[in-house]
């Protein structure tokens, strides 16, 4: 083996060394093309897909939670607006109710005051009838106790009338 | 040279038959050992390591992602897309070598790429698939590659001819390149060896030097790392680059 010529241009050895490697590196170039190389690329397109996935999953659980947020502020936007309107209802059928309690009252009141004062003009009517009477009584007993006879009531009566006019 | 044979930078690149005396045509000689090792490393890690087909990589696993994208990254920025074709080719070659290249600065062991031979045939496979694949795919236009447009027709001859002797060294280039780095590579780490134990034979004052290169051998095998993988990126962006002619030729 000891021959003079440099190791790597010996050209006795080129054959098997061709030989060798055409049979390693076509073999690793077999499993490499169908075997190695798919599976990495289905690892790498298998991970892809689930990170992508998983993004999509979030955003769309994130966009849930973006309407239930706004489903709820909305159903307490509506609650607030609906008791505002009952309170308002309240308030208006409260004060017509009041309104119109008033108004009876203010109605039997007046009705009241009417007839006290028909009363009054009445019994005074009465009082200045008997006033009347009482001025003649008192005349002719005045008259009597001064000049001793009894006046006639007919003078009596047109002299009270007259005092009284 | 028996006796000088630890300190014979040359030994280390002898091929010999492993099981007969004889050197046939097929003998099983120590490189063709190391080829089956370098092939069965790569598919150790690249087919038991994904074996698993884990959605979160195992540490074997994602050095085999790593070496994909790494090589698909090469190819596609070189190629494209349409360059994925030769991707099979392209990573088993860089795979092939950088293990190579690895492994051979293990002590005692044999480097494939140290022998151009090897080399050249992965030369001549790149070339043989750009000119098969060009021709095939563009036909005569294929021949557009040695003739730029845009020259004037007094220069064109001698442009043709430089464009015919560039693509015609290309082979050698590539397959002397990988070859040389790996050789002077190692026989200067067999060199500062020989040195060290020349150096402890001589005895006295030599004694006291002999640590000097040794540590010249770690800071050359941090630096042959560097080589036997940047070499082998190399063989590869240069096989993407030449296989780019065959897909896209006309400059």
């Amino acid at each position: 083996m000891a021959t003079d010529v440099f190791p790597p241009f010996d050209t006795s050895h080129f054959g098997a060394q061709l030989v060798w490697l055409a049979i390693t590196f076509g073999g690793l170039y077999f499993l490499m093309s169908r075997v190695a190389l798919p599976r990495v690329e289905r690892i790498l397109e298998n991970r892809q897909s689930t990170i992508s996935g998983d993004l999509d999953k979030a955003s769309a659980m994130q966009r849930q939670a973006e309407e239930a947020g706004k489903a709820y502020e909305k159903t307490l936007a509506d609650a607030k607006a609906k008791a505002q309107a009952l309170i308002q209802e309240n308030a208006v059928a409260l004060a017509a109710e009041a309104d119109a309690k008033r108004k009876a009252v203010e109605a039997d009141l007046n009705a009241k005051l009417n007839a006290a004062e028909a009363q009054i003009s009445q019994m005074k009517s009465r009082a200045m009838a008997n006033v009347d009477a009482i001025a003649a009584d008192a005349a002719t007993s005045i008259v009597k106790q001064l000049t001793g006879t009894t006046p006639d009531a007919g003078a009596i009566a047109s002299a009270v009338a007259a005092a009284k006019a | 040279m028996a006796a000088s044979n630890a300190i014979d930078p040359i030994h280390q690149f002898e091929v010999h038959p492993l099981f007969s005396h004889e050197m046939s045509q097929v003998s099983f000689t120590n490189a063709s050992l190391f080829m089956v090792i370098v092939s069965l490393a790569v598919t150790a890690l690249m087919v038991m390591g994904t074996s698993r087909s884990s959605l979160v990589p195992s540490r074997i696993q994602a050095a085999a992602e790593m070496s994909y994208e790494f090589v698909a990254q090469t190819v596609r920025g070189t190629m494209g897309n349409d360059g994925m074709r030769f991707f099979p080719l392209v990573f088993s070659l860089f795979m092939f070598v950088v293990f190579s290249n690895m492994i051979g600065l293990i002590p005692y062991t044999f480097t494939v790429t140290s022998q151009i031979v090897v080399t050249f045939a992965f030369a001549a496979l790149v070339i043989g698939t750009v000119l098969l694949y060009g021709i095939a795919r563009h036909g005569m236009h294929f021949l557009h590659l040695f003739v730029p447009s845009g020259v004037p027709a007094l220069l064109l001859p001698f442009i043709v001819m430089i464009e015919i002797i560039s693509f015609l060294s290309r082979p050698i280039s590539l397959s002397v390149r990988l070859f040389a780095n790996m050789l002077a590579g190692h026989i200067t780490l067999k060199v500062f060896g020989g040195f060290v134990s020349m150096m402890l034979a001589t005895g006295g004052a030599a004694v006291a030097l002999a640590p000097l290169p040794l540590a010249a051998i770690v800071m050359l095998t941090a630096f042959e790392l560097l080589v036997a993988v940047l070499q082998a990126y190399v063989f590869a962006i240069l096989t993407c680059v030449y296989l780019n002619d065959a897909i896209h030729p006309g400059h």
